[in-house]
């Protein structure tokens, strides 16, 4: 084991944040409504232009080719810097590292370019109505055009992340329903744009429009929007699970920078029965963080993300609720106002729902990590 | 080596035995190099596997006390330690030597020339003794008691890990044989999230242990120990409920393993101990921007080991 940076890392980093400090934008709106989404994704070309967007990428998508370890620096000069919420975020955290394993040559190079610019917004459509922990009961189906032009898609999506502002959702769809239920599905592509395709937007408990509900009639999409084989979707799906939880949805910079920030806020306002709150909050954003470099190095190393990665899904999201309550609490009274702390609070209370519910995961912890039976 | 020579009927005899040790294991502890002149070489980071895994047996021997007063500190003989924080010296009366704080010095004597009190603990195994003795008997050491404290610190963090991965194993080895209600107990979801959240805790503080030992710094070491403390706590809590009435008795071997996490966990420093110690670094000084300072430093590969 050894924590030093190279000399290449540190210079990274220092490239990072001389940029980030001269760029990050200060006091954009919630990304979360229309007029704010409009001016982070203009955030969001400023990056790609600068190529910070998608730095781990290959040059010829617009990243940098940066190591799992330059990647880790970046975020964290980028919520050390103060930078905003990615509104890119689904597409290139989620879906890329997806179509990078499983997407055709043609496939990468018609998405990732536009994805990395911002010029085709991601949101990612798994739930449905009466599909959310039970994810292989989606009912949503494609069925082949009788043309041979491609895919019917039929059914409804839900909880749909900033769909009402997105151009392209990823989803899954039942190809197969004569098939037991994790077979038969497939992973599609879909342009909201087509036609036969709704969406309604509508607000989370922070009354962002956040949410969105996706409506399918009779959507015809191409051949080329199924990604990885017909009928196989659930495995495809599953590694963009596997991201979400392991890595790349929550790097460990942005616990960090919030727990710098419940620092500042214990000095400006020290009341000793918080202090220790404070404190095991504050170790427990450098947990996340070392926890993380393990995690990293073992990648690097060529590992896979596994059933772990439900473990580190559980602590960070559990950690975020830890560090808004405690700063909550210091804030007393004035823990009822609108404001980045209640705001952030009422964000972190999803994390224990979205990305698997943390009752879900501490199933897979159980079975899959200790070898707990089943039933 | 340790499933050979340290299994629980082993230890099940140490408890009765007269000086709470396993006979024969100390030396061959220092012929592997764990402990005794050999570890000098090793460093923390080197040895920090093997503590744990010292933790997992739950070895009834001085490895604490002799890895903490260490290198620098004279001949590598089974040392039992005694500072302000834990006052209390275990097997004072089987160690070679004992070393002892005294007005912010450190002292070494042998024990034939201190007078030792017994007090018993409920770890059987862990011998403690309250000890009476002159700084005149004494030798002072070129140690300085805060690096004894950190370095005693991280070894009981790292057998905590080892330790709570016991209870861990035991717990859901258990879980999986007996039955209730025509199933293994595993399988109610109460028992499954219960052992989760001993795992979640668990994997969240060895990386903390392994970067103490890596940097050997005092805030580093003291987040290791309040982790440490507070993953092998739950697991004993965890692991006990789990067995029910089963872990209630002294015939099973669980009851070693959850009083060694207790008695570790209060030892050297409990939790709160130090919280309060990472506190004055945080909350003060070192944390106006926290991913600057040497508590955090830039970190770069964390495997496990070396
Ligand atoms: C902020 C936010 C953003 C989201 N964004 C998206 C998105 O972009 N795209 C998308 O597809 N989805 C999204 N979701 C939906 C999310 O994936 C689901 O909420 C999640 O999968 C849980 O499904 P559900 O809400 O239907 O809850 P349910 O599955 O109905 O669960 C309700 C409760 O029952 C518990 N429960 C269910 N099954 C079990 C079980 N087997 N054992 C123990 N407890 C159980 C759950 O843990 C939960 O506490 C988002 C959700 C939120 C909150």
């Amino acid at each position: 084991m050894d924590l030093t940076w190279t000399e290449e890392e540190e210079a990274f980093r220092a490239e990072a944040r001389a940029w980030l400090e001269a760029n990050v934008p200060r006091g954009l709106p919630s990304g979360d409504t229309a007029p704010g989404f409009a001016l982070h994704r203009e955030w969001e070309r400023e990056l790609f232009d600068a190529r910070w967007a998608v730095v781990s990428w290959p040059r010829e998508y617009g990243g940098r080719e940066a190591t799992l370890f330059e990647w880790l620096i970046f975020e964290e000069e980028y919520h050390r810097a103060g930078g905003p919420q990615r509104v890119t975020q689904n597409g290139i955290f989620l879906l890329a590292p997806t179509l990078f394993e499983f997407g055709t040559q043609e496939q990468k190079d018609s998405i990732l370019p536009r994805m990395a610019a911002a010029e085709d917004l991601w949101c990612q459509g798994w739930s449905e109505p009466d599909a959310g922990s039970d994810l292989a009961a989606i009912k949503s189906m494609a069925v082949r055009d009788d043309s041979g032009a491609g895919w019917r898609l039929t059914g409804q999506k839900t909880w749909t992340t900033r769909g009402a502002f997105c151009t392209h959702l990823f989803g899954l769809f039942r190809t197969d329903p004569s098939a037991e239920r994790h077979r038969g599905l497939t992973y599609f592509l879909v342009p909201l744009a087509a036609e036969g395709v709704t969406v309604r937007g509508f607000g989370r408990l922070d009354g962002d429009e956040g949410f969105a509900e996706v409506f399918l009639e009779d959507a015809l999409v191409p051949e080329g929007a199924v990604l990885g084989e017909v009928d196989r979707g659930w495995e495809v799906a599953m590694d963009t699970a596997g991201s979400e939880r392991e890595l790349t949805l929550r790097s460990p910079g942005r616990f960090q920078a919030t727990a710098a920030r419940l620092v500042e806020l214990w000095r400006e306002r020290p009341d000793p029965g918080l202090r220790d709150e404070v404190v095991r909050a504050w170790m427990d954003a450098e947990a996340y963080q070392l926890h993380t470099l393990q995690t990293v190095t073992r990648l690097a190393g060529g590992g896979r993300a596994g059933p772990e990665a439900s473990l580190t899904k559980l602590f960070w999201s559990e950690l975020d609720v830890r560090l808004h309550e405690t700063a909550l609490r210091l804030l007393g009274p004035e823990a009822e106002l609108d404001g980045p702390w209640s705001k952030g609070f009422q964000f972190a209370l999803a994390g224990p729902i979205y990305a698997g519910t943390n009752e879900i995961q501490r199933n897979v912890v159980a079975e899959r990590v200790l070898g707990l039976p089943r039933r | 080596m340790l499933e050979k020579e340290c299994p629980p009927a082993a230890l099940r005899r140490a408890w009765a035995n007269e000086t709470g040790r396993v006979p024969g294991l100390w030396p061959k502890l220092c012929a592997m190099g764990v402990v005794g002149a050999d570890a000098a070489a090793f460093s923390p980071l080197d040895l920090v596997l093997v503590l744990e895994e010292t933790g997992r047996a739950c070895v009834p021997e001085p490895v604490v006390g002799t890895f903490a007063s260490g290198p620098g500190g004279g001949a590598a003989a089974a040392t039992g330690l005694g500072l302000a924080v834990s006052p209390l010296v275990l097997y004072a009366d089987s160690v070679e030597r004992l070393v002892l704080e005294h007005e912010g010095g450190l002292w070494s004597l042998p024990p034939s020339r201190a007078s030792l009190a017994p007090c018993p603990a409920v770890d059987g195994s862990r011998r403690l003794f309250e000890v009476s003795w002159d700084p005149g008997d004494a030798e002072r050491l070129e140690l300085d008691p805060r690096s004894v404290l950190d370095r005693a610190a991280l070894a009981a963090a790292a057998q905590l890990c080892g330790t709570a991965q016991q209870l861990l194993d035991a717990a859901v080895a258990y879980a999986g044989q007996r039955h209730q209600f025509g199933q293994p107990i595993g399988a109610f979801q109460a028992v499954k999230h219960k052992l989760a959240d001993v795992a979640l805790r668990l994997e969240f503080a060895r990386p903390v242990v392994y970067r103490a030992a890596w940097s050997m710094d005092p805030v580093h070491v003291s987040m290791a120990k309040a982790h440490a403390s507070q993953a092998a706590l739950l697991a004993a809590r965890a692991a006990l409920q789990v067995h029910g009435a089963m872990g209630y008795t002294v015939e099973h071997d669980l009851h070693m393993w959850l009083k060694r996490a207790w008695a570790l966990a209060a030892s050297w420093g409990d939790a709160a101990w130090h919280v309060q110690r990472v506190g004055e670094a945080v909350l003060r000084d070192r944390a106006a921007a926290p991913l600057d300072s040497p508590v955090s430093p830039g970190p770069g590969r964390l495997g496990t080991g070396r």
